[in-house]
């Protein structure tokens, strides 16, 4: 038995008075990626399958290599925030933080990964 | 939570089918949910006939006269019937509608009248709203102003007032709340279509001097921004209104004020 009132439930604890940082963050990076995933994407399937030196000539040039860093900073910050949206809406409590956090993390080490991967075939010896 | 299936004591079994009318010609088929928190059981479905010959057009008069000439332990609310009240909102051939615009002859084959969806049950087709109003109370619903009343009115200019214009006819009958999914799995954080409606119908207005406040209230991953555009509010509203619509103004304005 709750005692509490209907309005003490919906009040909760208040606002966040946060969330539209998230909610335009999201937009803007999916309208960047709507232009990176085609740059990203042809110039490392053109390179497929043709050896170290071919894709270390690709990447080397400085337009594709800013591509990609920019396409691995932003997919991952769109991942992680798309998967922030569907665990709040359907895990609650202490999972959907677990999950939450883990995503986060795992999002940013793969983000990570892959600017160092760029970096390093880019500059690479 | 997500629940992928009803708990236990609420999964619907099939209930009494109550006798045909007697020399009727043109009976038509009702299915009925039946809960009531007195004996225990799970809730049911009843099966009655009604005589289409001798019922008004509505699903509402159907109702009616079902509960007068059949099973008078039929329970639900109504109240105008016409449409303006918001009382008899309920699931209608898998849709919500107020019963008392829908027309019997919009529905194919057996009419199979349930609930709002994922709303806690009063009794048979009574859901309970208090949580709903308490939403709908938070948002302040009414005209917040700072500077004196004026001596006479508040006075709004006709492209004002035209900016109200499908938000005012809201009636709250929480048809779209309960289509929502997003409502469904958060109804204690998220305000749901109806309440966010009411609220951008105060942030629009003219004559309040809270609009700041108002948004500052909602700025919430929970409150707002669960509304992901699904869209079944607009589609199930029976006054032809566009909740999700304005729920897209209001994060609108939330944007704008950042930039």
């Amino acid at each position: 038995m709750r005692y509490q009132t209907d309005r003490a439930r919906v009040e909760g604890l208040g606002s966040a008075k946060q969330g539209t940082g998230h909610f335009w963050e999201q937009r803007i990076s999916a309208i960047a990626l709507l232009f990176l995933v085609p740059l990203f994407v042809f110039p490392f399937a053109y390179n497929l399958g043709d050896g170290y030196e071919a894709v270390r000539a690709a990447y080397a040039h400085p337009v594709n290599a800013i591509i990609a860093i920019a396409f691995f900073l932003t997919a991952f910050l769109h991942l992680f925030q798309g998967v922030q949206v569907v665990v709040e809406d359907y895990v609650h409590g202490r999972a959907g933080m677990v999950i939450i956090i883990a995503t986060r993390l795992l999002c940013t080490l793969f983000a990570l990964v892959g600017v160092y991967a760029v970096i390093r075939i880019s500059l690479g010896a | 939570m997500v629940e992928f299936a009803l708990p236990k004591n609420s999964r619907i079994r099939t209930g009494k089918t109550w006798p045909k009318p007697e020399g009727a010609k043109n009976v038509r088929k009702f299915l009925i949910y039946r809960w009531t928190p007195d004996d225990g059981q799970n809730p049911r479905v009843d099966t009655y006939f009604v005589d289409m010959d001798t019922c008004g057009p509505m699903v509402l008069d159907a109702l009616i006269k079902i509960k007068n000439e059949i099973d008078p332990t039929l329970t639900f609310r109504r109240s105008c019937r016409e449409g303006i009240c918001g009382s008899c909102a309920m699931n209608i051939d898998g849709g919500n509608h107020l019963a008392c615009i829908y027309g019997l002859d919009e529905i194919k084959g057996d009419v199979k009248i349930y609930p709002l969806p994922h709303m806690d049950v009063v009794r048979d087709l009574v859901p309970d709203l208090t949580h709903f109003y308490a939403q709908h109370a938070s948002i302040m619903p009414w005209l917040e102003t700072k500077t004196n009343a004026p001596a006479k009115e508040w006075r709004q200019s006709i492209e004002d007032r035209k900016k109200l214009d499908g938000l005012y006819e809201c009636v709250m009958c929480a048809s779209c709340s309960a289509s929502c999914p997003s409502y469904w799995w958060n109804s204690e954080r998220y305000l749901g279509p109806a309440a966010l409606l009411h609220a951008y119908r105060w942030i629009i207005d003219s004559r309040d001097e809270a609009t700041g406040e108002r948004l500052d209230d909602l700025e919430d991953p929970f409150k707002l921004y669960r509304c992901h555009t699904i869209m079944n509010c607009a589609q199930t509203c029976p006054k032809g209104l566009n909740p999700a619509k304005a729920i897209a103004e209001i994060k609108k304005k939330m944007v704008q004020r950042t930039i």
